[in-house]
């Protein structure tokens, strides 16, 4: 009962300041909106057991990406910002379109609602140990071995890309 | 714990790649300026390490890593064709890259990488593991299409494939979220098993199922996921659109036919009749709106839509013949239209001029040579009979035909005529029009006449001697299918 509560609080909150973060003119205020999404996703992942990817939510993107994102809008004028026009003409049609698309989505999982396993929340192995660190870690190094090793990969294009990218202007350009 | 068995010889072409690609990053600053070319030699000695690295690869059949990784004859097709066309893209792009003064290192790096990405779309046998081969791929290909840093529609280009891209991931990862509350896996396996067994309860699968068929419908560029190919393909530099125009087509396919055909072989009926609809769609807007392109990079963007739709067909053809259908569809298109982007890359100026299809007028009285080679491979793409084109659409409306889908094959055959229009207009400019241009200044240098040999030599062995490689197809889609 008490974990029905706390999702749909968190989700409320979550959804509620994503709708926010896109509707605010000011992009401070858009990052701060984002960091409340942010953190109630990860309310949700604790809800949920799922203690090592709450943290990760909170480092990750908290921590690292929206700091990013102030130290961004630090450097840039903020008051110009505000004023420049915004190309969203088309949000009417938008708006409609992404609404049949939900209430799709919404009717097709309803339909659904008996075949949707909804895994049980994950047990600590040991209570008050590590938590659920340790079996991501052990799935991480073991089935999922492959695919954690690609990753590297995936990150190395993504470095790459973004310095070639963002390099200053060479002589032969 | 069990730690599962690291078999290096069942992914040895991907690794092969990653070293030469790292190399070369490497390698980059002991080269000095003038020698810089030499990167791409290194770039091709690893496309040729990995196509050696294939032999190996093909004695270790079976599935490897805890069942994610499949090594069969129908992932061993689709390595050694992304290998050739990373080799080729390779070749066309050296002298390329020192005409627009763009950096080589990274440039090669990046293309390596991407067919890294491409070949773990093709080998997974596991959702998660296709999503990072997506990711790979699609990153590399939106830095490569905003190479000219400098020219505004190459910016474009690269902003707009990078927005629409990750929609399209967006889509797909939802997909596969949805099927893995479904059934409670990510493995096609495992997938397709609970399906079988389960009740029968289709709607939110089907829902999964479709969200991950529009975001690879996205990476193909079928109707009407296609709107974004022609400005994408236009702003990039000329050797990343040939590139674009078949490597990601192809792994899409790969992988689009390997996720319906292992995990949803219980809705066939529904997903069948979906790609009716794409087909029929895709063949008719990509060959109408090509007629009118005045601009050769942007007819060849349409004519990949249609040709992305041909392969469509057999797919909804299904079956073992339409399975082998779209393999040597691919090879004989890939092929081909590698060796009209590499003559257009050969054409055209700095800053992309000359790629007006009136800019061609006169050609063959000044370089005979090149209309014919050009000829040869707008012939090819328009399905002349002796070419691999003429081959590959023979294949596919055939499969279409045997499945009973009659009207589709009669869409396709009759929209095939209508892309005469645009492939011979290309001819009749090089043949029978005044020159307006001298190209005194092209020069067919090493790495491009290897690369319009390689593509010559393909366009026709596929179309005069299909058999050897239509075994392959055959005995590749048998797999796939099991």
């Amino acid at each position: 009962m008490l974990e029905l509560a706390l999702f749909y609080i968190f989700g409320t909150i979550a959804v509620v300041s994503a709708i926010l973060v896109i509707t605010q003119h000011n992009v401070v205020h858009s990052a701060i909106f984002l960091a409340g999404t942010l953190l109630s996703v990860a309310g949700i992942f604790l809800a949920l057991n799922a203690e090592f990817l709450a943290g990760v939510q909170v480092i990750v993107y908290v921590g690292g990406i929206l700091v990013l994102f102030v130290f961004v809008i630090m450097l840039i004028a903020v008051e110009r910002s505000t004023f420049e026009r915004q190309f969203n003409r088309q949000w009417k049609i938008a708006l409609i379109t992404s609404a049949i698309l939900i209430g799709e989505l919404v009717y097709v999982v309803y339909q659904g609602r008996d075949t949707f396993v909804l895994a049980e929340p994950a047990v600590p192995l040991v209570q008050g140990a590590a938590g659920n660190s340790q079996q991501v870690g052990m799935g991480l190094y073991t089935t999922y071995l492959l695919p954690f090793e690609i990753a590297s990969i995936l990150l190395l294009v993504a470095i790459v890309g973004a310095v070639v990218l963002a390099k200053k202007k060479t002589q032969t350009e | 714990m069990n730690i599962p068995v690291v078999n290096l010889g069942a992914i040895l072409p991907a690794i092969m790649l990653s070293l030469f690609g790292i190399a070369i990053m490497v390698a980059e600053p002991f080269v000095s300026d003038a020698k810089k070319s030499w990167l791409g030699w290194l770039a091709i000695a690893g496309t040729i390490a990995a196509m050696l690295a294939l032999a190996p690869m093909s004695r270790q059949a079976g599935q490897w890593y805890t069942n994610l990784w499949i090594v069969d004859s129908y992932s061993i097709f689709f390595h050694f064709l992304f290998i050739l066309i990373a080799a080729i893209t390779i070749l066309t792009s050296m002298n390329f890259l020192q005409r627009e003064g763009i950096h080589h290192t990274e440039y090669y790096a990046l293309l390596l990488f991407a067919t890294v990405g491409m070949m773990m779309m093709a080998g997974s046998n596991e959702l998660i593991m296709v999503f990072l081969g997506l990711e790979i791929l699609s990153i590399a290909t939106y830095v490569l299409a905003g190479f000219r840093r400098t020219d505004l529609k190459s910016n474009e280009s690269a902003m707009k494939y990078f927005l629409l891209g990750s929609f399209s991931s967006a889509f797909f990862l939802y997909g596969v979220a949805l099927i893995f509350g479904a059934t409670g896996s990510t493995n096609l396996i495992v997938i397709a098993d609970s399906l079988r067994s389960g009740d029968p309860q289709t709607s939110l699968v089907s829902l999964a199922a479709a969200l991950m068929l529009i975001g690879l419908c996205f990476k193909v560029a079928v109707a009407p996921f296609h709107v974004w190919a022609p400005d994408v393909y236009e702003g990039a530099p000329t050797p990343v659109t040939g590139f674009m125009s078949v490597g990601p087509k192809a792994a899409g396919f790969a992988v689009l036919l390997r996720i319906f055909m292992t995990a949803f072989p219980t809705l066939e009926d529904r997903w069948t009749s979906v790609f009716w609809i794409v087909a029929a769609l895709t063949m008719l807007i990509g060959n109408v709106i090509a007629l009118v392109q005045p601009n050769i990079k942007r007819m060849l963007a349409y004519s990949s839509i249609a040709h992305a739709g041909y392969i469509a067909v057999a797919v909804a053809a299904g079956s073992e013949h339409g399975v082998s259908a779209v393999l040597f569809y691919t090879l004989a298109y890939s092929v081909t239209n590698l060796g009209a982007f590499a003559v257009v890359t050969m054409l055209s100026r700095s800053e992309d001029k000359l790629v007006n299809l009136n800019d061609y007028a006169g050609l063959a009285s000044k370089r005979p040579g090149l209309a014919a080679v050009l000829s040869l491979f707008m012939l090819s793409l328009a399905g002349v009979p002796g070419t691999a084109g003429f081959a590959g659409k023979f294949f596919i409306f055939k499969a279409a035909v045997q499945s009973g889908l009659i009207w589709l094959a009669v869409i396709g055959v009759i929209t095939t005529v209508v892309s005469f229009y645009y492939y011979l207009y290309v001819i009749v400019q090089m043949y029978m029009r005044d020159p307006n241009e001298e190209f005194a200044d092209v020069r067919t240098t090493g790495p491009l006449k290897l690369a319009l040999a390689i593509t010559i030599a393909g366009t026709l062995y596929l179309g005069i001697l299909p058999t050897r490689f239509l075994d392959w197809t055959v005995s590749a889609a048998v797999n796939a299918l099991r």
